[in-house]
C-alpha cells in the first residue's frame, strides 16, 4: 500500500519535544494547583521536592519556548524566504477560515444523523483549534509564567497585583490546557473509534493512501488534480519508529488519564 | 521462705523480751533495735512483702540523724514486739507543715481528699527511708531526676486510665520535647522540669486562676526563663487581646504546645505552627492557600514564606501599626528578605488576595470570572462535541463492519 508524507522529520521532532515538555510542565506544576490534596504532596515529594519540581518546570518551559520559537522560525522562513503564502490562507494553512465553520456545522449534523459525513482538507477545524490553542496558551501561560519566574524584574514595569492575576490565570489556563489535551485531543486524535488506540501519523509522518482518501478527501483530490500526490509518496518508516511510538503513546496516555482522573476526583471531593 | 519467717519471729521475740526485762518505764526502741529485724533482706510481713529498710540507704538519707520512732511515733511507747504489720501513717506534716499545707491545696492533695487512692503523696515523689535533699543529684526530686519521678505516674498508662488523668501521657510528650531532651539527654540545669512550670507541692489545675499554667499566667511562667520573648509577646497584638480577656488570643502553649515543645527550626514544627495560625485566622489561611507561598507550604515545604516569616512570631502587630513587619512602610524590607530587589511596585502584590472579593482585588476577581467562563465554555463545547462524535462513530462502525 502506498504511503504518503504528512509531517516531515522536523515537525515530528517538534511534536515529541512539545509532548515531553508539556508532560514535564503538567506533572511538575499540577501539584501546586492541588496542593491541599494528599496525592499532590506525594507527587511533589516524589519529584524531589518543590525546588526540584520547579527546576523540572523551568527546564520544560524553556524546551517548550524553544519548540514554539522553532516553529515560528519555520513559518517565518516559509513566508520570507520561500515566499509560500499558502501558510497564511488556503487549504494548507492553519488559519481558521469560513470553511472551518461550515465543516463544524456539517460534522455536528453528521453526529446527529442529519447529514453525510463532511469531507475534510489537510487540516480539520479541531486540529486547527488544537494548534491555535497552543498560541493562546503560549501567550497566556508562557507570559504569566515568565512573570512569576522573574517577579522583581517584571515589577519594574508592572505593579505587583499583576502577579496575583498571573498566578491565577497561569493555573487556570494550565488546568484548561491539561484537561483539554488529556481528554479532547486524546479522543479526537487517538482514542476515537477508527483510530483507537492511537494515530501514529505524528510519529511516523506517514499516511496510507486509504487514510488520506477517506479522512482528507479534499486534500487527496486536490493533490491528485495538481499532480503532486506522487511527489509525497514515501517508503515505510524505519522499523523502530512504530513500536517506540506505541510505547510512548501508552505511557503518555496513561499519565494523561491518571492526571485527569486525579483532577476530577479532587474537584468532585472539594468542599464547594 | 518459712525458715526465714521463723528467723524473723525469733529475732523479734528476742528484742521484745529484752525490752520487757530491761525497764519499767518504757524506753523507745533505738534505730539499731529496729534494724535488728528490718535489715534482714529476707524478712517479710505475714503477706510476704518485705519489711527491709536498707541501713545504708537510710544512713545516706536526709533523715539519717533521726530516730525511726521520730516518724513512726506509734512505736514510741510500744512494748510488745514484733509490732503489728500495720502501723499508723507517718505524718510528715509534723515537721514539714508548710509543704503539707501546700500539698492539701494542690491537685494531688485534693484528689486524695476526694477519696482518690492513686494521687501522689509525699513518699511517691520523695521516697521513704532514702529521702534525699532535692539538691542531691541522686534525689528523686533533683532537677535531673524529676521528670522520671513524675513519669512513674504520668507516664504510666494504667495509672493514667485508672486515675482519669485527662491530659494523658504527658511524660512521653515531655520526654521528646526540647525541654525534656535538654534535661534527659544534655543534662542542662537551665531547662525546666515539671516543677518549674507546675510548682511542686501546690500543683494546681490549669483551670485554676492561681495556677502557674492557667491561661493568663502562662506568658509569665514561660517568661521566667524566656524573658526577652515574654517582653516581645507582651508588646504584641496577641497579648493585648489576651489582656482584654479574649480567651481565643493565643498564649505560648497554643503555638508551642505545653509538653511537646519542639525546636522551632524543624520543618514539622514550622508546618504545624502555620496550621495553628489558621485555626483562628481562617480567612487569611484560605487566601494564603491560593498563593504560591501557600501552595508550597501546603505541599509540606517550608522554604517559602508562611505566616511568621512575614508577620513575625511573638511581636506581631496590626498592619496599621508602624512597628508591624507588614506595615506599608516596612513591606519592601520584609518582602526583600527573600525577594532580592523587591520594590514599591513589587510589594503591591497581595499575599492574601481573594478572587471572590471584588472590592479588594477587582483585577483578580474579573480574571477569575473570565477564566471560569473560558474553561466552562471550552469543556462544555468540546465535551458535547466528543460525546456526540463518540456515539456517532460507534454507530458508524456497527453499520459498516470491517
Amino acid at each position: 500500500m502506498t504511503l504518503y508524507r504528512r509531517f516531515d522529520a522536523f515537525d515530528r521532532g517538534l511534536h515529541v519535544a512539545l509532548m515531553v515538555s508539556f508532560l514535564g510542565l503538567a506533572v511538575s506544576g499540577l501539584p501546586l494547583l492541588f496542593s491541599e490534596s494528599v496525592w499532590a504532596s506525594r507527587a511533589a515529594h516524589a519529584l524531589g521536592g518543590f525546588q526540584a519540581a520547579g527546576m523540572i518546570h523551568r527546564i520544560s518551559a524553556v524546551i517548550l519556548i524553544g519548540v514554539f520559537l522553532a516553529h515560528l522560525g519555520r513559518v517565518g522562513k516559509r513566508l520570507v524566504i520561500d515566499r509560500d503564502f499558502g501558510v497564511l490562507w488556503g487549504p494548507a494553512s492553519m488559519t481558521p477560515q469560513p470553511r472551518d465553520l461550515r465543516d463544524l456545522f456539517n460534522h455536528m449534523s453528521w453526529f446527529l444523523g442529519l447529514g453525510p459525513r463532511p469531507r475534510f482538507d489537510r487540516y480539520t477545524y479541531w486540529e486547527k483549534f488544537d494548534y491555535m490553542a497552543v498560541f493562546w496558551g503560549m501567550g497566556i501561560i508562557g507570559g504569566s509564567g515568565l512573570m512569576l519566574w522573574f517577579p522583581t524584574l517584571f515589577a519594574r514595569v508592572v505593579p505587583g497585583w499583576v502577579f496575583n492575576v498571573a498566578t491565577l490565570i497561569h493555573g487556570e489556563e494550565a488546568l484548561l490546557a491539561v484537561g483539554f489535551i488529556f481528554t479532547v485531543h486524546f479522543f479526537n486524535t487517538h482514542m476515537r473509534p477508527g483510530k483507537f488506540p492511537m494515530d501514529a501519523v505524528i510519529f511516523t509522518g506517514r499516511l496510507t493512501e486509504d487514510e488520506l482518501r477517506e479522512e482528507r478527501a479534499d486534500e487527496y483530490d486536490r493533490l491528485r488534480a495538481e499532480g503532486r500526490l506522487e511527489q509525497l509518496a514515501v517508503g515505510p518508516a524505519p522499523a523502530w519508529v512504530l513500536p517506540l511510538a506505541r510505547i510512548v503513546a501508552v505511557v503518555v496516555l496513561t499519565v494523561g488519564f491518571a492526571v485527569v482522573a486525579l483532577i476530577v476526583l479532587t474537584l468532585l471531593n472539594a468542599p464547594s | 521462705m518459712w525458715t526465714r519467717f521463723g528467723l524473723f519471729c525469733a529475732a523479734a521475740c528476742l528484742v521484745s523480751t529484752a525490752a520487757a526485762a530491761g525497764q519499767s518505764a518504757v524506753k523507745p526502741p533505738a534505730n539499731d533495735d529496729c534494724l535488728a529485724c528490718h535489715s534482714d533482706p529476707a524478712a517479710t510481713r505475714a503477706n510476704r512483702t518485705t519489711i527491709v529498710v536498707d541501713p545504708k540507704a537510710f544512713e545516706a538519707s536526709k533523715h539519717a540523724a533521726m530516730a525511726c520512732v521520730d516518724c513512726h511515733q506509734d512505736l514510741v511507747a510500744l512494748e510488745d514486739f514484733p509490732h503489728p504489720d500495720k502501723l499508723a501513717k507517718v505524718n510528715c506534716a509534723a515537721c514539714h507543715d508548710s509543704a503539707q499545707e501546700k500539698f492539701t491545696q494542690g491537685v494531688h492533695g485534693q484528689a486524695r481528699r476526694n477519696g482518690g487512692t492513686l494521687a501522689a503523696t509525699c513518699v511517691d515523689c520523695h521516697g521513704m527511708h532514702d529521702i534525699k535533699a532535692t539538691a542531691d543529684p541522686t534525689s528523686r526530686t533533683n532537677h535531673q531526676n524529676l521528670p522520671g519521678t513524675c513519669a512513674t505516674c504520668h507516664g504510666n498508662q494504667d495509672i493514667i486510665d485508672r486515675g482519669h488523668i485527662q491530659i494523658g501521657n504527658v511524660a512521653a510528650k515531655y520526654h521528646d520535647s526540647i525541654h525534656g531532651r535538654a534535661i534527659e539527654k544534655s543534662g542542662l540545669a537551665v531547662a525546666p522540669s515539671c516543677v518549674d512550670c507546675h510548682g511542686s507541692h501546690d500543683i494546681k489545675r490549669k483551670t485554676d486562676a492561681t495556677s502557674q499554667v492557667f491561661r493568663a499566667n502562662i506568658p509569665a511562667t514561660c517568661g521566667k526563663c524566656h524573658t526577652g520573648i515574654e517582653q516581645r509577646y507582651d508588646a504584641g497584638v496577641h497579648a493585648a487581646a489576651m489582656k482584654k480577656g479574649d480567651s481565643r488570643a493565643p498564649v505560648c502553649a497554643d503555638c508551642h504546645s505545653a509538653h511537646a515543645i519542639q525546636r522551632v527550626d524543624t520543618d514539622v514544627w514550622r508546618l504545624s505552627v502555620t496550621r495553628e495560625c489558621g485555626t483562628c485566622h481562617v480567612e487569611s489561611m484560605r487566601t494564603f492557600h491560593d498563593t504560591f507561598h501557600g501552595q508550597v507550604t501546603a505541599l509540606g515545604f517550608v522554604r517559602v514564606a508562611a505566616c511568621a516569616d512575614c508577620h513575625g512570631a511573638h511581636d506581631i502587630f496590626p498592619q496599621s501599626d508602624a512597628r508591624s513587619t507588614v506595615s506599608p512602610a516596612r513591606l519592601v524590607q520584609t518582602c526583600g528578605r527573600c525577594h532580592d530587589g523587591a520594590s514599591a511596585s513589587f510589594v503591591q502584590y497581595d499575599p492574601h488576595a481573594d478572587r471572590h472579593d471584588k472590592a479588594r482585588n477587582w483585577s483578580l476577581y474579573f480574571a477569575a470570572q473570565f477564566m471560569n467562563w473560558l474553561l466552562l465554555g471550552v469543556f462544555a463545547f468540546f465535551g458535547l462535541h466528543t460525546v456526540l462524535w463518540l456515539q456517532r462513530a460507534i454507530r458508524a462502525q456497527r453499520e459498516v463492519p470491517r
